[in-house]
């Protein structure tokens, strides 16, 4: 018997018959039901599974929920599945008769058979019904010290499952503290991702109403944590391999010696033939390198080849996903990748979404030794049946001519796409040759003589036409029959259905009258009375405008409407560097595919466990949304350096990992002496800042180097913390950098905050100190500045 | 962390939705449908593999024409979800044997399963199909092989060549064959996918062979294997561009610019005899990936003629050579050339005596087509195609033709010389029943030459 039979019969799953089909499921199980008849397993399990192809298709077969589990006691493991399956979709909606299931669920759970124990087990955490939470933990409770491996992965995720069901009752059974013992002491090492899984989730959601649970939070990534990781990292699965990269991409060495040897030890992972592992290894290392720009730079050769790679083994789709992250490194470092343009070449049997990007790449790394073939390359995808991408090649070759000092062989190229005589080539080429004029008005003699060759009757496309009318307007003195061309557009006025076309013209006029008079007048007092009556409010606008212009003085208007041009040297980038900055920040997440940060796509509960929350938003007052939320997600990194040297001493002893712990920092001056590891969640932070009053408000001068210095604010964090003043948020970009530290007296718990603005143009530091002894600001205020004075130094 | 995972068939019924956190809506796989639909409607070309709808991110592959979805609202790495939807399908793969939408129907709830223990609360537990063997207990329902089309690179060796046994690629790893008793054998595929691009006067532009050592095993007791590549191989071009074509042509060595391996594989001794050490797990898996941009002979020589002949008509001449030894047979040939979008009518003239040749003229995207069944290594094929045009040329036919593009398999054929000297099987000696197979194959990835 074919179970999906009834799909079949319904070809769309929108529209799901079968009231009948079910009733008659209904019969048939109530007969099996009491039965203990041999063979009654073999029914039973054809019964169910045309219950869970119903299921499947969208059928509600949720009436049967009483019968399936009358049925549900066997010992037959196949048909338990099943039933456990068919209870876990439809118990949320049938929360009483749920309870009903409770029953056979506990009793399996102390099964002998582990298997059984675990299956049953998950699926008492999956009923996903609030009132019946008492009865899971006790069962997660002995799962969790189950012998046995599987049952202890399951219990763990049950955990988190009850979590999400209920967070008090996880937190009050105490669970999250003992996943954290497992975390740190199971021998499986699925057990022990599972249980890093699950803390990050728990962890980041109670972090923003428990101080205890951010510290948690920061301690997984505190030294001693992320070694052990670290150090087991073969004996995990390829999946939780790439979790524990995941985290380990978020910790921050306090030494550069660490940093090689974290490299060093995932060297191997680069050459793993799973994608997911090498773009989460890559992501560790140009995030630990990220203000070493050499070695940065020597991790961008060391992944290309692991890169291009994966790129071309795999399925198409996993190839789109790392062509998008090697997309995303060569437009931060196009020079990098110059000698591998050959990788961007376009196949012809390629989606469009893989060449639209290969073409932007194509783009970036055009330089002065391949710009010739690039170029000729793109000319053969100006041939492409593919309109679309035909049309993008183009472009790109106008990018590149755009990009580059030597232009000479583009200009031929641009040129031939105007004699191609394909109404799209012509009118993405005249969008370009009008953009390269803007750039190089040398050229205008070349490009003019051939622009003049084309009919305006061809060209169709309004971007088009009015790059062709500008032109004509700013070349009419070269062009033989610029007026009469225009004169014959503005004849067609009623015809010209783009404001955009319409509002050209009349430059284009305007501009040809003053170089050729006599022979414009006519033409332009038609375009004024055309534009005059227009019921387009800007080409009515702009009419009226020249014509006062005209009537008020024709040589004002000139130098108005027509003055020199200065040819433009750069044109704007669609994309702020602030973006580009925090996209490259989640690589190996989806951010690098749709080429958005994360809050663009996302609501903020589901941004990723490590992904802090607005508490620390209101902190930059005065500051643009966008800075603050960069700074957001540095605070994340020096927060937890805050951290790191005082919980490494708790827990190195608990691992007994013997790892060395961080060296004291320099000896600070003698007037205050400031606590090395002082701690300050940024709740408590926070808190004080709004209570606490100013107590010193001063500008510093910085030097030059410190200004140099800056252009890695992550530096100053550190530099900082060798002061023993540690930072909590930090963000902005340059000229204008915000940050936020704070300090404790060595002896007392007394703390200073500090909020820091410095502007790297005109060289200045502004400080505003808030202190619990505010006796202590001036002493405080000098050991900040002396401090802040050494930054950039070698 | 993924929120739910289904299947679609091409149609977009659901023959698997397993929802793992309740997070997304339950009418996810209409919303997806719909949008992957229209997409193409919409004149757009494909979905991209991973969108987002509403907060919603999907994510799919295409395997064996079904739809693996997943779907998250986290903003997760793309390239894990990716790589386990694909990993799922293996799986699934490894247990049916035939990987289709009749075999994924008749095995739903042995699916269920796997997807139970392969994926918890949306993270991913194992994808191993060793390791789901001891969790997993529905027998798969074998399907009938025999009427179904290849699939997949391997299904190519159920063509033709006698020598191999034609049920092995499809045989489940856990399914026992009837009589009891396992076959003791073991698959190693090389399969090489190549791409060139060839300039109008036939110089080779660009060339780049991507490889798979493809492994299945049917041995048991998990005995340890050895894989002896070429002595000669070496991994990466040095300081030297990648594209800086030396004297290599035709030399001895095989230098293949990266690769990457499969967990299992120890490189102890890698370094000093091209040796891989491995135990392999149950299942399909790749041994080893690699890429070549090392020049290499390409099998197959394009020529392509156009004449006018008169303002509305012109004459095609494509003739294809195989540059390979006359012992080897390409099968599956498909040669396609775009034609100006003016013409109207084509008449196509094969050689006295051409058999297995088909010729078609897609009249919606203007395109010959032309399919070989064989061709025997060394041989020569022409077509001569006459068109008939609506508009006159202007001289411009060769502009408006698109390059000629071909798809072929070479079975017993690779491309970069890579070889698998040996496969050594560590085993007690008593079972002498022991088959290895070491199999090689070669397909056209994007073959190219232009006008």
């Amino acid at each position: 018997m074919a179970p999906p039979a009834q799909s079949q019969r319904s070809p769309s799953p929108s529209q799901p018959s079968g009231k009948g089909e079910v009733s008659d499921l209904k019969s048939q199980l109530r007969q099996l039901a009491g039965s203990r008849a041999p063979g009654i397993d073999d029914s039973k399990r054809e019964l169910f599974k045309k219950v869970i192809s119903y299921m499947t298709v969208g059928i509600d077969v949720s009436s049967l929920f009483g019968e399936m589990v009358m049925c549900s006691a066997t010992s037959d493991i196949v048909l338990k599945k099943m039933c456990y399956l068919y209870v876990g979709n439809y118990a949320k909606v049938n929360p009483d008769l749920a309870l009903l299931t409770i029953n056979f669920l506990q009793r399996d759970c102390k099964d002998e058979d582990p298997m059984i124990r675990g299956l049953a087990l998950r699926s008492l955490c999956s009923l996903r019904v609030a009132n019946l939470v008492e009865y899971l933990v006790g069962p997660l409770g002995s799962g969790l010290k189950d012998n046995n491996n599987y049952v202890r992965t399951v219990a763990v995720m049950g955990v988190l499952k009850l979590y999400h069901i209920s967070a008090s009752t996880c937190v009050d059974a105490d669970f999250p503290a003992m996943l954290k013992h497992s975390m740190l002491n199971d021998s499986d090492a699925q057990v022990v991702a599972n249980c890093l899984s699950a803390l990050q989730e728990i962890w980041s959601s109670e972090a923003s109403s428990s101080e205890e649970a951010s510290r948690e939070r920061e301690a997984l990534l505190s030294k001693p944590v992320v070694y052990y990781f670290l150090n087991r990292i073969k004996e995990f699965s390829e999946w939780a391999q790439c979790l524990v990269l995941e985290l380990v991409g978020k910790y921050v060495p306090s030494e550069t010696s660490e940093i090689f040897d974290i490299m060093n030890l995932l060297e191997d992972r680069l050459q793993h033939a799973n994608g997911a592992v090498v773009l989460a290894t890559i992501k560790v290392f140009l995030q630990l390198t990220l203000s070493m720009t050499d070695v940065h730079q020597q991790v961008y050769e060391r992944i290309k080849a692991p890169l291009l790679t994966l790129v071309s083994s795999g399925s198409p789709e996993q190839s789109y996903a790392v062509l998008s992250h090697l997309h995303l490194l060569v437009m931060r470092a196009p020079f990098i990748f110059s000698s591998d343009y050959k990788h961007f070449y376009c196949q012809y049997n390629e989606p469009s979404y893989v060449k639209k990007l290969k073409l932007e790449m194509l783009t970036a790394v055009a330089n002065e030794s391949n710009t010739y073939e690039i170029v000729t390359e793109l000319c053969e995808y100006a041939a492409n049946v593919d309109i679309p991408i035909a049309r993008e090649s183009i472009r790109a070759v106008g990018k590149i001519a755009l990009q580059q000092y030597d232009v000479n062989a583009i200009v031929d190229r641009l040129l031939q796409f105007l004699e191609m005589e394909k109404d799209y080539v012509t009118a993405e080429a005249l969008v370009l040759v009008k953009d390269l004029l803007r750039k190089y008005p040398q050229w205008s003699q070349d490009c003019i003589a051939v622009v003049g060759n084309i009919s305006s009757k061809n060209i169709q496309e309004p971007k088009a036409k009015a790059a062709l009318i500008w032109m004509l307007g700013e070349y009419s003195q070269d062009m033989h029959d610029a007026p009469y061309i225009l004169e014959s557009l503005i004849e067609n006025w009623e015809d010209e259905h783009s404001a955009e076309v319409r509002l050209h013209l009349l430059t284009a006029v305007m501009k040809c009258f003053f170089k050729r008079p006599p022979e414009t007048q006519k033409a332009l007092g038609a375009a004024l009375a055309a534009g005059l009556a227009d019921f387009h409010q800007d080409v009515h606008d702009r009419a009226l405008f020249y014509y006062r212009l005209l009537q008020y003085n024709v040589s004002v208007a000139q130098r108005v409407v027509d003055p020199p041009k200065q040819a433009v040297s750069v044109f704007a980038d669609t994309q702020s560097s602030e973006i580009k900055d925090r996209i490259f920040d989640e690589f190996n997440s989806l951010s690098v595919v749709y080429q958005k940060p994360s809050y663009m796509f996302t609501d903020k509960e589901h941004r990723g466990p490590f992904e802090f929350s607005d508490e620390l938003g209101h902190l930059s007052i005065g500051a643009e949304s966008t800075a603050s939320s960069q700074m957001l997600s540095e605070l994340a990194i020096s927060s937890v350096t805050g951290h790191a040297s005082q919980s490494s001493l708790a827990i190195d002893d608990l691992l007994g990992l013997g790892l060395p712990v961080a060296p004291a920092p320099a000896p600070s001056p003698p007037l205050l002496k400031l606590n090395s590891k002082a701690v300050l969640d940024p709740g408590t932070f926070q808190q004080k800042w709004r209570q606490l009053p100013i107590s010193l408000s001063q500008e510093y001068s910085v030097s030059p180097r410190g200004v140099a210095a800056l252009t890695a604010p992550q530096a100053l964090l550190r530099h900082m913390q060798g002061h023993s003043i540690h930072c909590i948020a930090s963000g902005g970009q340059s000229p204008n950098y915000k940050f936020f530290f704070f300090a404790q007296k060595a002896e007392e718990s007394s703390t200073f905050l500090v909020e820091c603005i410095i502007n790297t143009s005109s060289a200045k530091a502004q400080i505003k100190i808030k202190a619990d002894d505010q006796s202590a600001s001036e002493a405080f205020s000098t050991l900040f500045q002396s401090a802040l004075s050494e930054f950039g130094l070698p | 962390m993924i929120s739910q995972f289904f299947v679609l068939s091409q149609r977009g019924d659901n023959i698997v939705f397993r929802d793992y956190r309740g997070e997304v809506q339950k009418g996810s796989a209409e919303i997806f449908f719909r949008k992957v639909k229209f997409w193409k409607e919409d004149g757009d070309g494909d979905a991209p593999p991973i969108f987002n709808v509403d907060g919603v991110n999907y994510f799919h592959v295409k395997v064996a024409g079904l739809l693996f979805v997943a779907t998250t609202r986290v903003n997760v790495s793309p390239s894990l979800v990716l790589e386990l939807l694909q990993r799922i399908a293996r799986v699934i793969k490894d247990y049916l044997g035939v990987l289709n939408e009749d075999s994924l129907r008749k095995n739903f709830v042995l699916v269920y399963e796997l997807l139970d223990e392969v994926i918890d609360f949306g993270y991913v537990e194992t994808t191993s199909t060793e390791v789901l063997k001891s969790y997993v207990f529905n027998e798969p329902i074998v399907v009938d092989v025999a009427r179904l089309p290849s699939l997949g690179p391997a299904g190519i060796f159920m063509q033709g060549t006698k020598r191999m046994p034609g049920t092995a690629v499809t045989k489940s790893v856990v399914a026992n064959e009837p009589g009891g008793r396992k076959r003791e054998e073991i698959f190693v595929d090389i399969i090489e996918k190549i791409s060139v691009t060839f300039s109008s006067s036939g110089y080779i532009l660009t060339s780049e062979i991507d490889g798979t050592i493809q492994m299945k095993s049917y041995l048991t007791g998990n005995p340890e294997i050895r894989l002896a590549l070429n002595d000669d191989l070496s991994i990466g071009r040095g300081g030297r561009s990648i594209y800086d074509y030396g004297s290599s042509y035709g030399s001895g060595a095989v230098i293949l610019d990266d690769c990457n391996f499969h967990e299992s594989v120890h490189l102890d001794s890698f370094e000093d005899d091209r040796t891989l050490t491995l135990v392999p797990p149950d299942g399909e898996f790749p041994v080893m990936n690699y890429r070549m941009t090392q020049e290499f002979k390409p099998p197959f020589r394009i020529n392509t003629l156009i004449e006018e002949a008169g303002p509305l008509k012109a004459e095609v001449i494509l003739k294809v050579r195989a540059e390979f030894s006359s012992s080897i047979t390409a099968n599956t040939i498909l040669v396609q050339m775009p034609l100006p979008t003016y013409t109207t009518r084509v008449s196509f003239e094969l050689e006295p005596g051409a058999v297995g040749n088909t010729t078609d003229f897609k009249e919606a995207n203007k395109r010959l087509e032309w399919g070989l069944k064989k061709i025997v290594g060394g041989s020569e094929h022409t077509l001569r195609a006459k068109l008939t045009f609506s508009q006159e040329s202007h001289g411009n036919i060769v502009k408006e033709s698109g390059p000629v593009s071909m798809t072929f398999t070479i079975p017993m054929y690779n491309a970069s010389r890579l070889q698998v000297k040996y496969l050594q099987i560590a085993k007690k000696a008593k079972n002498d029943n022991l088959y290895r197979w070491v199999r090689y194959v070669t397909q056209a990835n994007s073959y190219v030459a232009r006008l």
